[in-house]
């Protein structure tokens, strides 16, 4: 009964191409991001902000980078970690060697390098494809790790290899509790949320779509399948760097190469296949599971702390989240959003069956 | 023989040795990938578990031969297991999905292998001495390990073992007919979940011989399982779905890595070998997307 569009009516094409057409996606829209920025902050405690939100938030980025790539355009990335981690070396290197620049600037210039780089892992998507290219992927991911533990020069020459991030002023407000991070992360987020929504119904999305869905015939009808490719590779390490560069300064606030290996990349793989491949809501649903599961895995471990010793919890853990990745791709194989959809559908028939 | 040309030979001996080793866990990859077409990251998961079976069966004093037909037994199961609980739900997915399941999987053994027995370091000793072939280096001067040697002939054993069992008789004609096309094999009534049981059963017997082997060099401990990610650039250099292709690839890989290691690795900061073979491998695909033995990718619309 509430969620309906009966009534409401699209009498002008712009109206009809809005990103939100439906009145009441708009309203719960609005309501998320009054939540959001009026809301958690009076609710939340400061350790839920930091712990859970913040990191929340940059895995979604991250999600939405990798759920382009991978969700959209099809090309298998096992190497999401490496664009991540190119982000952040570069977002603190311009930081720390050009103060001048601001900060805003600098991690969309990190973002900018990271898509330079997924342009140059990505050139060979055109030849290689499917589980090739995605071992392939696999040495840009060891290759970049190789690089920042080996050369000093990336860390302003610190010898433990790991570096605290330098402080952060936005025109001249300097950048300093937790929820000064928060809401730094939630205007990247929702910025970037808005534009990936726009994105992905655009020309080029829809042309990333048609390659997914097969590339021959995607070429076939004219769409050039190396710039499709390779401008979904630099859309989606752009996030990936930005993401890596928030990761490093809003969240650890330092910069350490550990933080980016190849476990992170299989992370961000398994937000955007338990959210949902191809759904920006899912990046949002899939990083709140991944980041959500873990904790709360770790807080019933805690209730067992003296029963059971901690490396075989540690182990029943592994197997938990093991197991629950597995159960969930067999119940629901296209990810949480497509729970939601239904949901969502079931709504604007009800109370009627058909 | 010069020194330098004995130690470049030496280096590309044991370069071509340690690349069967890769070949071995390589195998279980391709076993899985032409049956079911299944990239199962497991593998490396599956190599540990047969590992620690196999060492704490033989800690508890069983006779040796004992040991590995239990652990074989055990993985056997454990194929008829992930069969029935995990690929029969998902017959018809994506390969994506697959892959993913496999990745938690993977988790899942990793957990299971050190939650049944433990996360101890175990010694392994499967009656092969690591010592150099004497004869050989009286005589020419180049050190090459007799262990090496060994597993060589334990992997060609394998290799004739695997062509055989996938060419002769009714098992055989029924992987064949299943690697070639799904769908065409279950509708003249081939039982595909059994192969899949079967095929799965095989790597995991792999995954034993790996397993033990890799046990000996390293010692039966966590680490066991990331051998599964050296074998990758030699899955992707040989093709997916080629047998020989695994055998040639662990060769070219293990013997360039290796020269790589030794000969350019001083020059610009060593520890190259996490990603020169993907390298290697990587300027192979360029040329043959498919890889060296790969089968040839047709595309329709």
């Amino acid at each position: 009964m509430l969620y309906r569009e009966t009534g409401q009516f699209k009498t002008s094409y712009k109206k009809d191409m809005a990103i939100f057409p439906i009145r009441q996606d708009r309203w719960a829209l609005i309501a998320t991001l009054i939540f959001v920025v009026v809301g958690v902050p009076l609710l939340a405690t400061e350790h839920v902000i930091a712990g859970y939100l913040i990191p929340l938030l940059i895995w979604a980025i991250a999600a939405i980078g990798l759920n382009i790539l991978t969700g959209y355009t099809g090309q298998l990335s096992l190497g999401h970690g490496a664009f991540m981690a190119v982000g952040a070396y570069s977002a603190y290197n311009l930081a720390a060697r050009v103060p001048e620049i601001p900060i805003i600037l600098v991690f969309l210039l990190a973002g900018l390098i990271a898509a330079i780089f997924g342009v140059l892992v990505g050139s060979p998507s055109l030849r290689i494809k499917g589980f090739y290219l995605a071992v392939a992927t696999l040495a840009a991911q060891f290759f970049v790790e190789w690089v920042f533990a080996t050369f000093p020069w990336f860390v302003g020459g610190a010898a433990s290899m790991v570096i605290d991030t330098p402080k952060m002023t936005i025109f001249g407000y300097q950048i300093t509790t937790t929820l000064d991070n928060y809401y730094l992360v939630l205007g990247f987020v929702v910025v970037g949320t808005l534009y990936a929504k726009n994105l992905v119904r655009s020309e080029i999305g829809r042309a990333w779509m048609a390659i997914r869905d097969m590339d021959v015939a995607a070429e076939v009808i004219g769409i050039r399948p190396l710039y499709t490719k390779l401008s979904a590779f630099a859309v989606s390490s752009f996030y990936g760097g930005v993401a890596g560069a928030l990761y490093a300064f809003c969240y650890v606030k330092s910069v350490d190469f550990t933080a980016f290996d190849l476990f992170v990349s299989l992370k961000v793989l398994f937000m955007i296949i338990i959210g949902g491949m191809g759904s920006i809501l899912g990046c949002f649903l899939g990083a709140a599971f991944i980041v959500v599961l873990p904790i709360i895995l770790n807080e019933i471990a805690h209730l067992f702390a003296g029963q059971i010793p901690s490396a075989m919890l540690s182990n029943i853990e592994h197997m938990i989240f093991g197991g629950l990745i597995i159960f969930f791709l067999i119940v629901e194989p296209h990810g949480l959003a497509r729970l939601w959809m239904t949901a969502k559908e079931k709504l604007r028939l009800w109370p009627f069956p058909h | 023989m010069p020194v330098e040309l004995a130690f470049a030979i030496e280096v590309l001996i044991a370069g071509l040795l340690s690349g069967v080793m890769y070949s071995l866990v390589a195998l279980g990859f391709v076993l899985i990938f032409k049956a079911s077409g299944v990239f199962n990251f497991a593998q490396g998961a599956m190599v540990l578990f047969a590992a620690l079976t196999f060492v704490r069966i033989l800690e508890m004093g069983v006779n040796f031969w004992l040991a590995i037909a239990i652990a074989l037994a055990v993985m056997i199961l454990l194929a008829v297991i992930i069969e029935r609980v995990m690929l029969r739900p998902l017959v018809a997915q994506p390969v994506i999905i697959l892959f993913m399941a496999t990745i938690g999987l993977n988790y899942f053994l990793e957990g299971l292998a050190q939650g049944i027995w433990d996360s101890q370091v175990h010694g392994l000793d499967i009656g092969i001495p690591d010592v150099p072939w004497m004869s050989i280096l009286e005589s020419t001067n180049i050190l090459i390990s007799l262990f090496d040697v060994w597993t060589a002939v334990i992997c060609g054993v394998l290799v004739l073992f695997l062509a055989f069992f996938f060419q002769k008789g009714r098992i055989g004609r029924a992987l064949r007919a299943v690697a070639d096309d799904n769908q065409a094999a279950m509708s003249v009534g081939i039982p595909l979940q059994l192969i899949w049981a079967i095929v799965w059963a095989a790597a995991g017997m792999v995954a034993l011989v790996a397993g033990a082997i890799w046990g000996q060099r390293l010692g039966v401990q966590f680490s066991i399982s990331l051998v599964a990610l050296k074998a990758l650039p030699v899955l992707i250099l040989g093709g997916f779905n080629s047998i020989a292709g695994a055998i040639i690839g662990g060769l070219i890989i293990g013997a360039s890595e290796k020269l790589a290691e030794v000969y350019l690795g001083p020059i610009i900061g060593g520890g190259i070998e996490s990603w020169a073979a993907y390298f290697i491998a990587m300027l192979f695909l360029i040329v043959r997307p498919q890889g060296l033995f790969g089968e040839k990718i047709i595309e329709r619309v």
